[in-house]
């Protein structure tokens, strides 16, 4: 009996709202469309504001000095020249020597695959350590390497190059590898533990007992799973260390220096006529694998920061 | 010589003492099942008993070597996980051979090995497949098949079943009474499941606070709990507790149930006392001591049957809830300030609030001390 009353009484609760639903439905069509309107006019005016310097930059690279020099900053080029693209990556002089970026585009690749691999690598097994080989005071190592996540770049430079230098690293391209790679494992480790610390025990527990060892579970067991962690983690040190400028400027000399550096230096060099169509042309190759590694990867990025756990 | 044997263990996590001195010995063939509230350290027993914890103290023996110090994969032991602990990104083929390609099987052998457990297991479709791909039930063969394939002295299993539906539970549990039979293994379960318990076991060990309070053969458990919690924890629904004291009458004891009412006097003649009352109440017994009567809801039954010979009383009650599982109800009694549960046949015709006859059968009773709650 009581049932049943409270049913009814649910019943007519519910048939309220749905009485005064069309009301609302009557006001809809243009004050929506007015609000959907004006959303779409900020993200229209955000787009716009985040890809005009790229579009000045481009239209720039391809105008010839004759006419930056007399047209508008945004007008399209009345004449496409590739010749200061060729300018920027083979023959403008940085210092004395004038062979473009060309040259410091391979120190720079020379420089990041290196350190990113290493990087990588190494926070791999230490996530995979401190999160399934847990011993005592593993979590204030853990601690730590957070720690060293908020440590500026600014804080480690002299110290680190009076380290390079009793090591006797100092200016060489493997010293700023090191640099990169010490530098890096703070967040390459934190990538991976977490992602590891969702990853069940008894997965470990399971292999021990089928007899594998730390590194036969690494490699067999958690390298498999981490495709996601590691394409977050390659694009975060890749992105990092290519765009690094003050490592660079500070830890290498002469012909070894990285590509940021001799963009730099190409745009502030003080001698003739500044041309700005090779500076952008420059600075558009400098930037171009970050924007390629993004395109090609950036859908595993997004995956791989929001994926949370693994399904067994 | 016992397969296994853990001799005064004890381990603790920091200030918390999860195991207090376990001792156990299983000998071949033996299906040891442990049962005990979450959280009274089954499952870190078992994996003591794998390796995969250290004890605080005391030692684990297999084919009496002491095997403490000896690493997981070296004590000839595997291990069924209740998530299955499957490698995720490995085909079933491949999870069930990890173990011998790891330890460098030939592959004729593991190619061997693995048909042969496929087969027992009814898993040979699935071979191509990953873990994600497969049922809970797949799985949970799969976990079992890679236990199997290594032929080991000894089987540990942690609430393997427990994640499976109540009819696929059923059937799985089936399949490993059919395999332990079949193979002779020698196994360690744990598991939350009363039927399970029961109907697997060759002993049950039953833990309570990281002790075990009660080890022996199933139907010994069930008949001769040694005490309210295994009384309570072992069969379902639980044994009826009812308080009251015992007295001497005419020099046989009787129990005197705790009534508002007219004393209810149950006899108890027949319990056997141990030597602890012999003709008046003498011994450890005191007159008038306070005691709990167990009874199980099956000897609870309704007074319209007929019965024969058994120390039996009868009563009206009235029933206060009920409830029909097909095969039988459990009716729920008002009797002397407590819950009384009967188990009815589904043919008795019974309605809450009207009283009903009601048979307790008093052969199969259990007494209890009230206050140490340890069996008479
Ligand atoms: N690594 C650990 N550190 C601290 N305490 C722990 C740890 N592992 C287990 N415990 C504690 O030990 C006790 C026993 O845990 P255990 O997992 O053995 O229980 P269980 O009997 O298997 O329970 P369940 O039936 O829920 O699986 C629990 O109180 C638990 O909190
Ligand atoms: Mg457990």
């Amino acid at each position: 009996m009581t049932s049943g009353q409270a049913d009814t009484r649910a019943g007519l609760m519910r048939s309220t709202p749905l009485r005064s639903a069309p009301l609302r439905r009557a006001g809809r069509p243009w004050t929506a469309t007015l609000l959907r309107g004006l959303l779409f006019l900020i993200l229209g005016l955000f787009v716009l504001y985040f890809t005009l310097p790229l579009f000045v930059m481009i239209v720039t690279s391809l105008k010839s000095l004759e006419e930056i020099r007399q047209g508008s900053l945004l007008g399209l080029p009345q004449e496409i020249e590739l010749t200061s693209w060729a300018t920027a990556w083979g023959s403008a002089c940085i210092g004395v020597s004038c062979h473009g970026l060309r040259p410091y585009f391979w120190n720079s690749i020379l420089l990041v695959v290196p350190a990113v691999v290493i990087s990588t690598a190494i926070g791999a097994i230490n996530g995979y350590a401190l999160s399934k080989w847990r011993f005592p005071g593993s979590d204030v190592i853990f601690g730590l390497m957070l720690f060293g996540c908020f440590v500026p770049f600014q804080v480690i430079l002299l110290p680190m190059a009076i380290t390079l230098g009793k090591i006797g690293m100092a200016g060489s391209v493997s010293g700023l590898i090191l640099v990169h790679v010490v530098y890096g494992i703070g967040f390459t480790t934190l990538f991976f533990r977490n992602y590891y610390v969702a990853v069940p025990d008894e997965l470990v527990k399971a292999a021990k007992i089928d007899g594998a060892g730390f590194l036969a579970i690494f490699t067999q067991i958690f390298l498999p799973l981490s495709i996601p962690v590691m394409v977050v983690t390659v694009i975060w040190q890749f992105t990092n260390i290519w765009n690094d400028f003050l490592f660079g400027v500070s830890f290498s000399q002469g012909g070894s220096q990285p590509i940021t550096v001799a963009l730099n230096n190409i745009v502030n060099s003080t001698t003739g006529v500044k041309e700005y169509n090779v500076d952008m042309a420059a600075a558009i190759i400098a930037a171009l694998p970050t924007l390629l590694v993004y395109v090609v990867a950036g859908k595993y990025f997004i995956r791989g920061l929001t994926a949370g756990s693994v399904k067994g | 010589m016992p397969v296994l044997q853990s001799r005064n263990l004890y381990k603790d996590f920091g200030a918390v003492e999860v195991l207090k001195d376990i001792n156990l010995s299983i000998e071949a063939g033996e299906f040891l099942v442990l049962v005990g509230p979450s959280g009274c350290g089954k499952s870190t027993l078992l994996n003591i008993v794998a390796g995969l914890e250290t004890a605080s103290a005391g030692d684990i023996l297999i084919d009496g070597q002491i095997v403490n110090d000896v690493a997981p994969k070296d004590r000839d032991i595997a291990m069924v996980f209740q998530s299955y602990a499957l490698y995720p990104t490995m085909t079933v083929e491949k999870n069930i051979t990890f173990g011998m390609r790891v330890r460098n099987v030939p592959r004729r052998e593991r190619e061997e090995a693995l048909q042969r457990v496929a087969k027992l297991l009814h898993i040979e479709h699935l071979l191509r497949r990953k873990p994600s791909q497969l049922s809970g039930g797949q799985r949970q063969r799969v976990a079992m098949g890679r236990a199997l394939v290594r032929r080991p002295k000894l089987f540990l299993f942690d609430e393997p079943l427990s994640n499976l539906d109540a009819k696929l539970r059923a059937q799985m549990r089936g399949e490993i009474k059919q395999l332990h039979k079949r193979l002779g293994a020698t196994i360690v379960y744990v598991t939350h499941d009363q039927t399970e318990a029961m109907s697997l076991a060759t002993r049950i060990a039953v833990m309570s606070d990281g002790k075990i309070v009660q080890l022996g053969a199933p139907q010994d458990l069930y008949d001769r709990p040694n005490s309210i919690f295994v009384a309570d924890f072992i069969g379902s629904p639980a044994m009826n507790f009812i308080s009251g004291r015992i007295q001497a009458r005419d020099a046989k004891p009787v129990f005197v149930a705790d009534h508002d009412g007219a004393p209810l006097a149950l006899p108890v003649d027949h319990y056997d006392f141990g030597g602890d009352f012999g003709g008046g109440v003498e011994g450890d017994l005191r007159d008038g001591q306070e005691l709990i009567l167990g009874i199980r809801p099956e000897y609870v039954t309704s007074g319209a049957a007929n019965h024969h010979g058994a120390v039996s009383v009868d009563f009206e009650l009235v029933p206060s809830l009920m409830e029909t599982n097909g095969f039988d109800q459990h009716i729920v009694f008002e009797f002397c300030g407590a819950e009384l549960v009967g188990r009815f046949s589904s043919k008795e015709s019974v309605e809450v609030g009207r009283p009903h006859r009601v048979h307790l059968d008093l052969s199969e009773i259990s007494l209890f001390h009230a206050e140490s709650k340890v069996r008479l």
